[in-house]
């Protein structure tokens, strides 16, 4: 047996006895998602004893080195750890913006007390970051980013307001980009901090969403106290910091165009509600339309897997993860009005069991910002444009 | 298997692009069709083809040949695509192996696979009977007699029909489909070529009577339609790599056009309404990468193959080859109209590739019907 092999049955082992029975089905709603956090209230003994047990092992972060909470795993043992976990349908022990998207920057730029301050409770899920990088007057152009930080020698005193901060009323923590230098050219004045939203001069207000929902809020800092050693990185060099940070976030939103594992594909939830002919699905036209998104959707899980390939032979694909945002947001679009599509007039049902409170017409509204947040399809076109196919302007 | 090339891999790609994009660049096709050869390909470009190698990629090392794969004969391809070099790769190399190593008899495989691997025996499959591709409606019947059989029908677009020494012709008998390996010369066999639009040809070949021995018979009696799909899929994979080497190439000349072509005293690749839609196309031709080298790679691991995987590779293939040569022509403007001008060749090419063995709408209904629904 290979070591992979041998890796393979340890952790399929292990996640037998130790992966609560509960725990092995997709979310049926948002609440069961588990986030962590200071005021964390787990909805089962299985929720919390799965999260524990995750953490114990360092898989809540299995790449991340040991000392700061993860397992250390290579990234073949990762991809396996992946797929296990995938073939028992296992939920996420946490979700977690600390993970996906703080973590990453913090590993690259962040200095030895950084790391050692947030990396392991976030690996823990102690701690719920937010996001601030989007104000009201800086969205596609988010450099042009006006959130004051006035320099009092030890620490920055903030001002401003950033916007579409997801779920930004039971943050802990957040990570911010602040303009620190109001001279500079506008990608050479930015710093990016982190500060407990405890701290005073901090309030957050709910965002209503055309889905009804309130994921989002505006965040405003009022003489909001940030210490100097909250800056990752060199101040005024926070507009590399973010950027390494948006791959990351594109790349998880990228990922949101294959579908969930244990969710049904789309042709077998339109065979199940329209129906069919001698096993041809009932509405032809809908067939063909369902036809290139499920073609699409193997084409992108696929090139997902190649780009993983061949950053382990040794080539990179480059300035990708704006081409997988683009194309997996894109995507994941398509789904929605598929379903919506197949499910005709029931999907139209905004209240009552039936309809599960409007699940369908709900995850349709909330995907129409899938190719705006973490910045829209056009931007991405935009980069790849530039940075990959090197045309000009 | 990773969906990258190894080493080995990587090489035969680098020598395949040097020879080709050396000996026979876009300007050797213009010379085939200017100086109206024939055989639509330079049989002097395929001895030097065979000298490399190619058509024993395929071919076990028993009979002469360097086992070497299907991904290996697809890497090949893909630069052809490149190039638009037409030689019978595709009908011989690929297809006509595929079908002897799968199905052949010993005997078969004696007589055929040495002459494959060399270079110098040619094998067209003749399946078509109608303008559109629907393979499992044969009406050409093969009767048995008391020697052999009989055969007789009319097959249409036989890719390399015009140069094949040896027919794969499927038939009706008594109780199914049969494959058969007909001799180009045999008594009743009349083969009428013509010219495609993108300067190859193919032919019409009708069979009047044409006696065969049970020696002929290729694969199973009654059973030839597995076989028949499996040498279709095998040849959908092949023109699926050769889409993908016309659409990267047709997409790279645009790029560099965009940068060069100057008009309101920009470059217009500074046009952010060219931009999206090149970016656009970035994304669908990575796709088709990892289709590609996914198809591929699951002809050697799979004998059965994966109908289902096949299909949707031609159909995104032939989608997006479609949007990139189009978009190649309406972004070179005027001049991408002109004969003189190589971009054209490409839209061609890519027309008859999308058609071979099944156009993006057939796939899309192949697909959907092997996922039930």
């Amino acid at each position: 047996m290979t070591n992979t092999d041998s890796f393979r049955q340890a952790t399929r082992d292990w996640l037998e006895s130790n992966c609560p029975e509960s725990m092995r089905h997709p979310y049926r709603n948002e609440a069961d998602a588990c986030w962590g956090g200071r005021n964390c209230k787990f909805q089962s003994e299985d929720q919390k004893n799965w999260l524990e047990r995750m953490v114990a092992k360092g898989w809540t972060v299995p790449t991340w080195p040991v000392e700061y909470g993860g397992a250390g795993l290579d990234s073949e043992q990762a991809k396996i750890l992946k797929e296990e976990l995938r073939r028992i349908k296992a939920r996420p022990p946490i979700e977690s913006f600390g993970i996906s998207m703080l973590g990453p920057p913090l590993l690259k730029f962040g200095s030895e007390e950084l790391k050692q301050q947030h990396l392991p409770p976030i690996a823990r899920g102690e701690i719920r970051w937010a996001q601030g990088y989007s104000e009201p007057n800086a969205g596609s152009d988010l450099a042009s980013l006006q959130m004051r930080a006035d320099d009092m020698g030890d620490h920055f005193i903030v001002n401003g307001s950033k916007i579409w901060t997801s779920y930004g009323e039971l943050g802990d923590w957040m990570f911010c980009l602040v303009r620190t230098d109001f001279q500079a050219k506008k990608h050479e004045g930015i710093s990016f901090v982190m500060f407990d939203m405890a701290t005073e001069g901090v309030s957050t207000r709910p965002i209503k969403l055309i889905s009804g929902k309130s994921p989002f809020t505006e965040t405003f800092l009022e003489n909001v106290r940030v210490e100097k050693n909250q800056v990752i990185g060199k101040i005024n060099d926070g507009w590399t910091i973010a950027k390494y940070l948006l791959t990351h976030e594109r790349e998880m939103i990228g990922g949101s165009g294959i579908s969930a594992s244990g969710s049904l594909p789309v042709s077998q939830v339109a065979t199940n509600v329209v129906g069919t002919d001698n096993g041809i699905l009932s509405d032809p036209m809908l067939r063909t339309d369902i036809a290139r998104f499920e073609i699409d959707e193997r084409a992108l899980a696929l090139t997902i897997e190649r780009a993983r390939d061949e950053v382990k032979a040794g080539v990179s694909l480059g300035a990708v993860a704006s081409m997988f945002k683009y194309y997996g947001t894109e995507l994941n679009k398509r789904r929605y009005e598929l379903l919506m599509s197949i499910s005709g007039q029931d999907a139209l049902v905004w209240e009552g069991a039936a309809s599960r409170d409007g699940y369908l017409p709900k995850q349709w509204l909330r995907t129409k910002g899938n190719s705006i947040e973490g910045g829209t399809s056009e931007i991405q076109l935009n980069i790849v444009a530039k940075r990959v196919l090197g045309l000009p302007g | 298997m990773a969906l990258v090339l190894n080493e080995e891999q990587i090489m035969l790609k680098d020598s395949a692009k040097d020879f080709l994009q050396g000996r026979a660049p876009i300007s050797h096709l213009r010379a085939l069709r200017d100086n109206a050869n024939a055989d639509g390909f330079s049989r002097e470009l395929w001895s030097e083809m065979a000298e490399m190698g190619w058509p024993a990629i395929l071919v076990p090392e028993q009979h002469g040949g360097l086992e070497y794969g299907y991904t290996g004969i697809g890497i090949v391809l893909e630069e052809c695509g490149r190039t638009l070099t037409p030689s019978p790769l595709l009908a011989t190399a690929m297809m006509g192996a595929a079908a002897i190593v799968k199905a052949g008899s010993a005997g078969q495989c004696e007589d055929i696979l040495p002459g494959i691997a060399s270079g110098e025996r040619l094998l067209a499959l003749a399946c078509d009977e109608s303008s559109r591709h629907s393979p499992h409606k044969v009406a050409a019947e093969a009767v048995e007699t008391g020697a052999g059989y009989r055969i007789s029908g009319s097959k249409v677009s036989v890719v390399d029909g015009h140069i094949a020494d040896t027919f794969i012709v499927s038939t009706k008998t008594s109780n199914g489909v049969s494959l058969f390996l007909v001799p180009a010369d045999a008594s009743g066999v009349t083969v009428k070529p013509y010219r495609v639009l993108d300067t190859h040809y193919a032919a019409n070949v009708s069979f009047d009577k044409v006696e065969v021995s049970k020696q002929d018979l290729l694969g199973p009696l009654d059973g030839g339609l597995t076989v028949l799909d499996y040498i279709l899929d095998v040849g959908r994979v092949g023109v699926s790599a050769e889409l993908l080497g016309v659409a990267q190439e047709a997409f790279e000349r645009t790029i560099e056009y965009l940068k060069e072509r100057k008009q309101f005293g920009v470059p217009i690749g500074s046009f952010q309404a060219l931009q999206h839609r090149a970016a656009h196309l970035f994304g669908e031709i990575e796709m088709c990468k990892s289709l590609v080298i996914k198809a591929l790679h699951t002809l050697d691991e799979q004998a059965d193959g994966d109908a289902e995987l096949v299909s949707l590779t031609k159909a995104k293939l032939g989608e997006t080859a479609h949007l990139a040569t189009t978009e190649a022509i309406q972004m070179h403007g005027g001049i991408g109209m002109t004969d003189e001008f190589d971009i054209g060749f490409f839209l061609k090419r890519c027309e008859i590739l999308e058609n071979l063995f099944g156009d993006n709408y057939f796939h899309l209904g192949r697909f959907a019907r092997q996922r039930n629904y």
